[in-house]
């Protein structure tokens, strides 16, 4: 225990627990937006973030042929290849939600059957691809190359606002925003909130089911992608099985906001990241997983629909 | 499709006593001559190529399907979504580790130990978490699957991250020794303990905890209106799910004289859950079925060793699109403890 570093590294904390917070968002709207639709936790959701990662990575390699050792940009080249790698990467990963709801949970849906059948089959997707990019990968990290120099952009409170770190915050509120904006604004948002209310009710208002929750998978895809994008240019390193912690912390920062709900995921997430950054700094790194869950169980048995969470009124299992 | 699981039953319906006495011990003498089955060319195809046949009979298949069977006491019977049940496994299996090094009990005794703690646990989960409904009680137990492993691979006096190893084997017990070099010992005390666990749920399925249990899978409310004790209930599957899971980890642990936290992830919880929803929840010989396949199957095509993982993803993926409910689904609507063959299948719900 160590509670002097609150004090002497506060605001260092609370910049690292904001970005990491802020990927969490991103990554739960993900979850949150399908469950919303469906109330089926998208178990491939940490995998669709996984090959968002190596969206990046190809597209930078492969695409733009940039090597490790290649120099860093600068000025608008640098900014245009950072919004094309960032716009291939939300493709891949919205592109892998697409494929995950057509096989996982389609022909299932249109069935009628239990929701663990769902689940279990995608769990099995999410096995599919993970075990899929270890084969390719030969269970190694890849790294990518660093176009971004990451100089300091000014100092404050003596901790350097580094240049990764301000455009995660910077980018990550402005995609929140605009999914929010989307879903509470435009005709498709919503048919989703639609959906999300009453299903059949939505189905009698004429409302194209497949589409609507296609729709919701390439948003929660294309957001996730986004997230993979901000979690390379920050950590620059990625692996087969990057997404499982990450997308561990990201369900339970959609829960820990009350799930379905995309502000819920909003401030779960930041709750979780600034949280988990403190705790760690205090108990130490290793405990960072317990005291995130017990917080979470605690949360959970005194408001059981998660912190800033709409009532989730039925049992559905 | 034809229905196997009711073709089974209305042969076994059918059946007088003697009959289905004789089946089960022809059942069970077959299942207890299994470790055999590498020796003969006829059933040669079932040996495992790169471990040995006998212990994949125990770690994972005896395991598998004893866990699948307690994980369905709480997931098929009363529909609560467990994410974490490898907790259990790790309790008992760390409960034979601690007492198997610092006290002189023999593994039969360290047994019941070991199912009690990992009830203690389940009832301490349970009182405040099964309060709660369907995913978040599905996050909480996966977030204490993962409390467990890493309060294991931290504390020192557990053995962090190396975990306790030179666990004490069970003793010679009616002739049989156990060891690394007798497997089968631990394969037929499996089964005996798997045998056990079919009684134990076949007589509550048709007594009043299984009523309560079905009750509350179908409609919580409808069963807390028809006042059924939902939480007694609730904590009651718990904990029987989380003493047999308990029981697994105790043997394991004397199996392999050996645990560490890396035996006890997420994955094991899911891979259980996968046995009881591929084989088809809620009925005992779909989970014993989805136990064998889902725990041989990554053995079997070891030669794919690089690819068993995907194949195993693609027949999950597969399986549950062909056959949603499990390849042997349960009775779509169950006459508890009522003989009556004339109600109609797939006539409701």
């Amino acid at each position: 225990m160590n509670f002097s570093v609150v004090t002497s590294q506060f605001w260092q904390l609370l910049l690292n627990g904001l970005a990491v917070g802020l990927i969490y968002v991103l990554i739960s709207l993900g979850y949150t937006m399908v469950y919303g639709v469906l109330r089926l936790i998208n178990f491939a959701n940490s995998e669709i973030f996984m090959i968002g990662t190596f969206g990046t990575v190809v597209v930078t390699q492969q695409v733009l042929h940039y090597t490790s050792g290649h120099e860093a940009l600068h000025g608008l080249h640098l900014v245009l290849v950072l919004l094309l790698i960032l716009v291939v990467s939300m493709i891949f990963s919205a592109v892998t939600a697409l494929f995950v709801e057509l096989v996982a949970y389609r022909r299932l849906r249109a069935k009628g059957t239990n929701r663990l059948a769902s689940l279990i089959s995608a769990i099995g997707t999410s096995i599919v691809l993970s075990e899929g990019i270890r084969i390719v990968t030969k269970s190694a990290p890849v790294p990518t190359p660093r176009l971004l120099t990451k100089f300091n952009i000014a100092t404050f409170h003596g901790v350097a606002l580094r240049v990764d770190t301000v455009m995660v915050i910077v980018g990550a509120l402005v995609l929140y925003v605009a999914v929010d904006r989307f879903v509470s604004k435009t005709l498709l948002g919503k048919a989703i909130r639609a959906v999300s209310m009453s299903e059949d009710t939505s189905k009698l208002m004429g409302i194209n089911l497949n589409r609507v929750i296609s729709a919701t998978f390439l948003i929660g895809g294309l957001v996730t992608g986004a997230a993979a994008f901000f979690y390379m240019q920050v950590y620059e390193t990625t692996v087969f099985n990057v997404g499982f912690n990450l997308g561990l912390a990201a369900f339970t920062a959609a829960v820990l906001g009350g799930i379905g709900n995309i502000r819920g995921a909003f401030y779960g997430g930041l709750t979780l990241g600034l949280f988990e950054e403190f705790a760690s700094a205090v108990i130490g790194g290793q405990w960072k997983s317990v005291t995130v869950f017990t917080v979470l169980v605690l949360v959970l048995l005194l408001r059981p629909n998660g912190l800033f969470g709409e009532a989730i009124t039925q049992s559905r299992v | 499709m034809i229905n196997i699981r009711d073709k089974g039953a209305a042969i076994w319906e059918n059946w007088g006593r003697p009959q289905r006495v004789a089946f089960a011990v022809i059942l069970i003498a077959v299942v207890g001559l299994l470790p055999f089955g590498g020796n003969f060319s006829f059933t040669s195809f079932l040996n495992t190529p790169v471990s040995s046949y006998q212990a994949v009979l125990v770690y994972p298949v005896g395991m598998f399907v004893l866990m699948a069977l307690g994980l369905n006491i709480v997931v098929g019977k009363s529909g609560l979504l467990d994410l974490g049940y490898v907790a259990f496994f790790a309790i008992g299996g760390y409960t034979a580790g601690l007492l198997g090094e610092y006290t002189s009990l023999n593994t039969w005794e360290i047994l019941p130990i070991g199912m009690a703690a990992a009830m203690v646990a389940g009832v301490a989960l349970g009182l405040p978490t099964l309060r709660l409904r369907g995913d978040y009680l599905a996050i909480v137990t996966l977030g204490f699957g993962e409390i467990v492993r890493i309060v294991a691979l931290n504390t020192q006096s557990l053995g962090a991250s190396t975990g306790i190893a030179a666990i004490p084997t069970p003793p010679k017990t009616f002739g049989l020794i156990f060891d690394i070099e007798h497997s089968n010992s631990y394969f037929w005390v499996v089964l005996i303990m798997i045998l056990l666990v079919i009684w134990m749920v076949r007589r509550f399925t048709v007594r009043r905890p299984g009523r309560a249990w079905e009750a509350i899978r179908q409609d919580e409310d409808v069963a807390i209106l028809m006042g059924v004790p939902i939480l007694k209930y609730k904590i009651w599957s718990f904990s029987i799910g989380a003493a047999i899971g308990g029981a697994a980890g105790v043997i394991f642990a004397s199996k392999t004289q050996y645990v560490a936290p890396n035996e006890f992830t997420f994955n094991v919880s899911v891979l259980i859950l996968a046995c009881v929803v591929f084989g088809g929840m809620g009925n005992i010989w779909g989970v014993i079925l989805g136990g064998v396949i889902l725990a041989y199957l990554p053995e079997r095509i070891r030669f794919i060793s690089n690819a068993r993982q995907l194949v195993f993803g693609l027949t999950l993926v597969v399986i549950m699109n062909l056959r949603p409910d499990g390849i042997l689904p349960r009775k779509k609507r169950e006459k508890l403890g009522v003989k009556n063959k004339s109600v109609k299948e797939g006539s409701d719900v």
